[in-house]
């Protein structure tokens, strides 16, 4: 009996180990086949951005349409992240004697990497699903395939102006918020404290430097690409039916918040590298 | 007789689905093709295929002259122009009010006065008898007035073919007879050559110049509606009855 069972035991294993690698492999390459599919799909966009005709009508509107949508959002975390950081700081800097650092400690790390990188994932919970969402439905429902009869090409109208929309908005918002969490900061240091407006924005200025506002911004660039990319890379794919629709725009926001961590990663890297 | 729409050993699979297996077929400019199926026997996708949404496995597709899988996209796209598709869905851009719908496929023309445009929007949704709802969005639409939408856009760049996916499903008869009375002023008007997909016999009856019936991804029939209606093919009669 027992070794009855030792057999059977080696048996299934074997049996465990073969599906394990045959899903482990399967996953591996679907996994490097989105990638080669999504480079590819950033290599075009490149191409057709560059290429004449522009659809500037239809950049500004989408501009318009993402800055608009997102920004109250924005604004209020960005409020209540300065006033939640500076309350929350308060304490540690308090036991060194330090609290007059506190404007200053609480301005560099919202622009060097709260403002940012909040501002990305909230970007990427309403716009890129929102891109991913609308994209998706526009395929299911055969509009871009009436774009492609009529002899537009929709890669240009539909996907170039969304991601060079996304681009250049976040960016814009992430200095609204940064703007906005400072005047949080600022209500934060009031509560318990007495800094006039002109004090605390001459300590925080003094303090931040061309270093912490720079590499902060172009980071966000590229915040902004990778979720306008990501975007629109699951909804112009999604499959047929009503549930490609919900499934680009969750894939959507997910990778487009992975890669706004990955990309911050690799941010941090180059930027120790160049100071 | 010029032959607009060549159409030669065409043969389309999903993986294991063969949906088109040989059709060959061949239309003329004025001339309206209706095409019989049942529901599910490609006749979608043999239009697809006629405008490039999907690449044939095999055979040749011809249109005005041009071998459409050898077509660079920008010639591809010159050439969509002078084709009218009407989608079965209707596809209506939902972010576009109707005016917007039907000014879109005239944008990259040469630059119009937008008076003109005004004008020929007006005109084409007063053919449709919808010139009311030309600031309406295509949410406020009733299925009906969706299709006669996308029959107006597909028709305001003047097409030399024009085809028709299921103009009339879902019509109530009156607006079926209307749409079906259209389909012909439009050919008699523009000299167009259309091919319309449809199972309402009563539209068949009114716009055909000669139809085909397509089986198992194959042409098994061609003939005028009388000839086909008189078929002894049981298979063909049963769409007449
Ligand atoms: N993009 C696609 N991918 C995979 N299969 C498809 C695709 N488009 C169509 N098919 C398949 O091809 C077959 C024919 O579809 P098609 O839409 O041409 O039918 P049809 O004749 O137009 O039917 P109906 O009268 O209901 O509109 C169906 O079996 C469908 O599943
Ligand atoms: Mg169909």
């Amino acid at each position: 009996m027992p070794i009855n069972l030792k057999i059977e035991n080696k048996v299934v294993v074997e049996k465990i180990a073969k599906l394990a690698e045959h899903s482990h492999i399967k996953a591996l390459k679907g996994f490097f086949i989105e990638m080669a599919e999504l480079s590819i799909f950033t290599l075009r966009f490149f191409k057709e951005a560059l290429k004449p005709r522009y659809e500037f009508k239809e950049l500004i509107k989408q501009a318009y349409l993402i800055g608009y949508k997102s920004f109250p959002l924005v604004a209020i975390t960005g409020l209540i992240m300065g006033l939640v950081l500076t309350i929350q700081s308060r304490p540690t800097l308090a036991e060194f004697g330090a609290e007059s650092w506190l404007p200053a400690m609480v301005a560099v790390s919202i622009v060097r990497e709260i403002g940012p990188v909040i501002t990305a994932l909230i970007f990427a919970g309403k716009v890129g699903s929102g891109i991913g969402a609308e994209l998706a439905s526009m395929k299911v429902t055969e509009q871009i395939d009436a774009m492609e009869v009529s002899g537009i090409n929709p890669f240009k109208y539909l996907v170039v102006t969304r991601i060079a929309a996304a681009t250049f908005m976040l960016p814009v918002l992430v200095i609204a918020a940064d703007a906005i969490s400072m005047y949080g900061a600022y209500i934060g240091v009031n509560l318990k404290g007495d800094v006039s407006f002109h004090l605390f924005f001459l300590e925080v200025f003094a303090k931040l430097s061309f270093s912490d506002v720079f590499p902060a911004l172009i980071k966000t660039v590229f915040f902004g690409l990778a979720i306008g990319l990501i975007g629109c890379y699951k909804g112009y794919n999604a499959d047929k039916g009503t549930e490609g629709v919900g499934k680009a725009a969750n894939a959507a926001v997910v990778y487009a918040s992975l890669m706004v961590f990955v990309i911050d990663m690799i941010a941090v890297q180059v930027t120790s590298l160049f100071s | 007789m010029e032959t607009v729409v060549e159409i030669e050993h065409l043969k389309k699979s999903f993986g294991n689905n063969h949906v088109l297996n040989d059709i060959n077929l061949k239309i003329e400019r004025g001339e309206n093709m209706v095409v019989f199926g049942k529901s599910g026997s490609g006749k979608s996708v043999l239009i697809k295929c006629l405008v490039g949404l999907l690449e044939p496995d095999e055979g040749k597709v011809v249109i005005l002259g041009n071998e459409i899988a050898k077509l660079p996209t920008e010639e591809l796209n010159v050439l969509r122009k002078k084709i009218g598709f009407l989608f079965q869905s209707a596809a209506l851009y939902d972010s576009m009010t109707v005016r917007e719908n039907l000014e879109f496929p005239l944008r990259d023309l040469k630059k119009k006065p937008q008076a003109e445009i005004d004008a020929l929007v007006l005109e084409t949704l007063t053919s449709v008898g919808l010139e009311d709802a030309m600031d309406k969005m295509p949410s406020e639409l009733s299925g009906g007035m969706r299709k006669r939408v996308g029959l107006a856009r597909t028709l305001i760049l003047k097409p030399e073919i024009i085809l028709y996916d299921e103009p009339t499903t879902g019509l109530d008869p009156i607006t079926s007879k209307e749409i079906s009375q259209l389909i012909l002023d439009v050919q008699k008007k523009y000299n167009a050559a259309s091919i319309i997909i449809t199972h309402d016999v009563e539209c068949a009856r009114i716009t055909a110049n000669r139809m085909v019936v397509i089986k198992e991804g194959q042409c098994i029939a061609q003939g005028t509606f009388n000839e086909l209606s008189a078929s002894t093919d049981k298979w063909v009669s049963s769409f007449f009855k």
